[in-house]
């Protein structure tokens, strides 16, 4: 052990992952010293869960490195990094819900006494750790019952519990209140002090710019630069994210002066969602932003259909559709764009052709007039759309499972041109794609929107939603906290919103 | 409020009283599930039809009947916790008659007659060895290979039914020993059934073994959330199997005892079982989703199905009718089930 208090705490040279059909990291260097925080930052499937997971020992690396402290290791379960000392708190929930909470802080590795678990010493520890992390949650209350953010405390917790000499967080604030995260800093900051390395992924600039020592950009499975934190403007930051300049990235997208309205929510109360109204008017892009939990998809999901309506009454082209069916509302002219695409959006087995082919079915001249399937028009009009919306030919007769997480999306984009809709709804248009592929999706909207069409754009990704939208609605609790247009739409003005009437829900 | 008269006050009252007791049943029904409401329509239904349903005498004999059901519902339960279930029990109960008969008629033959016990212990072993290979290769397909528990349980349960007929030819194994179903089947020791002595000590292990031991926590992980166990360290792989193995070893307790009673080794022993367990489990408050499930009420929810047959029994509901109704509550309880789920864990 003499050689652990020279190396770094954390070594991870040439790091590659291939997944079927993707490279998700190539050649990565990451080096964490003890007591630095240090910021992962880069976009949606830039790569930065897949680094972590491999050094939390979810997946192994195709090839590459990993040094803790100077010992080389190799972890082949979660289960083997957690005992060289590395805790995660992953961005997905990884608690049980049916157990109460102190039993999924132990899980995995209960305090025993003799062949029985010691439910008492589980318990006090606990509420000791609880109390020490100023977190104030009922420990014996199953994980079901707690806030989001509530349950984020406890990932945190789980991960503090092990004494871990790394802490891996992946972005931990993405439900939490101003205050939580206030909290969430302070602990940072103690743990760094005594010695642990922090990394924090996170494209919250604003916020990690007050505890990142170090940032590490990454875009497309690379490494692109580590900075230090303190000498690197935002601006730069986005540069090195995104690769271009920030203008280059957003198209701007004309607004037709005065849009009829095409659709309208009034008074909509669903799970989650606590009465808000609005209008979706033609020839303008209306953005939803708010936090995870804000109500700023399910709104729309009960809207579709998807998820049942409380109290509220919504309109199309001025006729009454409240409680109409999905297939109803896609019949008649609405386009639904699912957040995610492996679960509700695509059928994963089947080929790009298929899943498009899917939305024609209802057309006349691909139906035909007995029902039967022209398979020629059909493959003519899937050729036309899959060129709209830049799919190889040869990838239209793959499994849309081969296809990258960018082709999966267009094809996802493409079911949207099968028919004339006149309301286009996408719920995180982009969310796990490079690039290229968001540009290309970001020029199809502005299409879209030109061809004067409504849009909508659910997004969590700020940027994202406020350079796209001519009218963004900043969702908070349940409902719509402000309503912000044109050049009122700025980081400040919306980020304030977020967290508006949310004080002390923990 | 602003007007406080009598005839308002009253109205008001009224629909808080019954908003209290609305929640109470509500808090009941997430708690405990359906089972309390079936147990209480099922006594006031059955007591109007007949004066000795509600006897100690009859009572009695459903709690020493209901035990084979118990035993089989407290392994189905470890099953349904992981969020699988189990529906070869059936064949795990034929399979352990015909092989511990089988096991002992040929060993007493072998076997000088004063090694009479040999015999027993070792056509008890034989019993359990075989409904052990039933439950491994169930938990094999799994939770190795990840075939779905519904297709791998119905496929072992047909092939564990052939290989009993086939290893008798349909005919029923006699020539067990006596002492076997004298001690097993008709015993007592401290007065208590040795039956009801066997489920009590089953019921109680496995209610140690769910709130008191690591593997009990982490079969209801496993169900609860098996991604969110698998990333807390947990070897789900190896806990599924488990859970497996021993629902099918549970199982290969009862058709014990079930053969000592009957004095012969059987291949019809288990007949409904599977479902009846199900059943028993589901309206016992076992959640099909995985993660929930409690052994003291499951106990009453096998005690509960044979009450309700021994009732129907007495009502003179022919077996007939019988199936039909104990399916149809069967679907009933799932559904109610469902509508727990979400309210427990669905929406926040």
């Amino acid at each position: 052990m003499m050689s652990s208090v020279a190396a770094p705490l954390v070594e991870m040279t040439g790091i590659s992952k291939e997944f079927p059909g993707v490279k998700a990291l190539s050649g990565v260097h990451l080096k964490v010293e003890r007591g630095e925080v240090h910021v992962l930052f880069g976009e949606n499937g830039a790569g930065k869960s897949t680094l972590i997971s491999i050094l939390s020992g979810v997946f192994r690396p195709t090839s590459g490195a990993i040094r803790i402290a100077g010992d080389e290791v190799s972890f082949h379960s979660v289960h083997d990094a957690a005992k060289a000392g590395i805790g995660t708190v992953f961005q997905e929930f990884s608690l049980v819900p049916t157990l109460p909470v102190f039993e999924n802080l132990y899980l995995g590795r209960e305090l025993m006494r003799g062949p029985l678990t010691d439910r008492r010493a589980m318990l006090a520890g606990a509420q000791r750790l609880f109390a020490e992390l100023d977190f104030d949650i009922d420990v014996t209350r199953p994980a079901s019952s707690l806030s989001r953010a509530q349950q984020q405390m406890v990932e945190i917790a789980k991960a503090f519990l092990s004494n871990a000499r790394v802490l891996i967080l992946d972005e931990p604030t993405a439900s939490l209140t101003e205050r939580e995260t206030e909290r969430l800093f302070s602990f940072i900051g103690k743990a760094a002090a005594s010695g642990v390395g922090i990394i924090y992924i996170s494209h919250r600039i604003q916020e990690f710019q007050k505890i990142a020592d170090r940032i590490s950009i990454l875009r497309d499975g690379r490494l692109i630069a580590t900075v230090p934190a303190r000498e690197t403007s935002e601006r730069v930051l986005i540069e090195l994210m995104t690769g271009r300049a920030v203008d280059q990235v957003y198209p701007k997208i004309a607004r037709r002066a005065d849009g009829p309205v095409i659709m309208t929510l009034e008074g909509l109360r669903t799970a989650g969602v606590h009465g808000a109204s609005l209008e979706v008017r033609a020839g303008e892009v209306l953005g939803c932003a708010g936090l995870v939990g804000s109500g700023k998809s399910r709104i729309w999901r009960a809207a579709m259909g998807l998820q049942p309506l409380q109290s509220g009454r919504i309109t199309l082209k001025g006729r009454d559709v409240t409680g109409a069916a999905t297939r109803a509302l896609l019949n008649d002219g609405v386009f639904f764009l699912p957040s995610d695409r492996k679960s509700e959006g695509l059928q994963m087995t089947a080929t790009a052709r298929g899943n498009i082919e899917l939305s024609l079915l209802d057309r006349a001249d691909v139906a035909g007039p007995l029902g039967f399937v022209r398979p020629r028009r059909s493959r003519a009009l899937t050729d036309a759309i899959g060129d709209k919306v830049g799919i190889a030919r040869p990838a239209m007769d793959r499994a849309v499972s081969k296809l990258s997480g960018g082709n999966q999306q267009k094809v996802l984009f493409g079911k949207g041109f099968g028919d004339d809709r006149d309301v286009y709804i996408f719920d995180e248009p982009t969310v796990g794609v490079d690039m290229g592929t968001r540009m290309a999706l970001y020029q199809l909207i502005k299409d879209i929107a030109e061809a004067g069409k409504a849009v909508v754009v659910i997004s969590s990704d700020l940027p994202e939603v406020m350079n796209l939208s001519h009218r963004l609605l900043v969702f908070a609790k349940g409902r719509i906290a402000a309503e912000l247009s044109g050049s009122a739409i700025d980081e400040e003005n919306v980020l304030k919103h977020f967290f508006a009437e949310t004080e002390g829900s923990a | 409020m602003s007007m406080p008269t009598t005839t308002i006050a009253e109205d008001t009252v009224a629909p808080r009283r019954s908003n209290a007791l609305l929640a109470g049943l509500r808090a009941v029904f997430l708690r405990v599930g359906v089972l309390p409401f079936f147990l209480v329509a099922t006594l006031i239904a059955f007591s109007l039809v007949s004066k000795e349903f509600l006897a100690l005498q009859n009572l009695t004999n459903v709690a020493r009947q209901s035990v084979y059901l118990i035993l089989v519902s407290l392994g189905q339960m470890l099953a349904l916790v992981t969020g699988g279930f189990d529906l070869s029990v059936g064949t795990a109960i034929a399979l352990t008659s015909v092989v511990s008969a089988l096991a002992m008629v040929t060993l007493s033959h072998m076997l000088s007659p004063d090694m009479l016990w040999l015999v027993i212990v070792l056509g008890c072993c034989a019993g359990l060895a075989a409904a052990l290979v039933i439950g491994s290769i169930n938990g094999l397909g799994v939770a190795v290979f990840g075939v779905s528990p519904f297709i791998m349980t119905l496929g072992v349960q047909s092939v564990g039914a052939g290989i009993a007929l086939f290893l008798t030819g349909g005919v029923p194994v006699s020539g067990v020993p006596y002492e076997f179903g004298d001690i097993l089947g008709f015993g007592r020791v401290f007065d208590i059934p040795v039956p009801v002595l066997v489920a009590i000590v089953a019921a109680a292990t496995i209610w140690l073994v769910m709130n008191r031991t690591r593997l009990g926590k982490h079969i209801q992980a496993v169900g609860g959330n098996a991604k969110a166990a698998r990333l807390s360290g947990v070897n789900t792989t190896k806990v599924l199997f488990i859970a497996y193995a021993l629902c099918a070893l549970l199982a290969s307790v009862a058709g014990l005892l079930l053969t000592a009673r009957v004095g012969s080794g059987e291949t019809n022993l288990g007949g409904t079982i599977a479902l009846e367990s199900i059943a028993a489990c589901v309206i016992a408050g076992v959640s099909l989703h995985g993660g929930i499930g409690r052994v003291e009420n499951v106990v009453l929810g096998g005690f509960f199905i044979v009450l309700l047959q021994n009732g129907m029994n007495i009502a003179q509901i022919g077996s007939y009718m019988q199936m039909v109704l104990l399916g149809s509550l069967l679907v009933l309880a799932v559904i109610l089930d469902q509508f727990r789920y979400r309210l427990l864990v669905g929406e926040r």
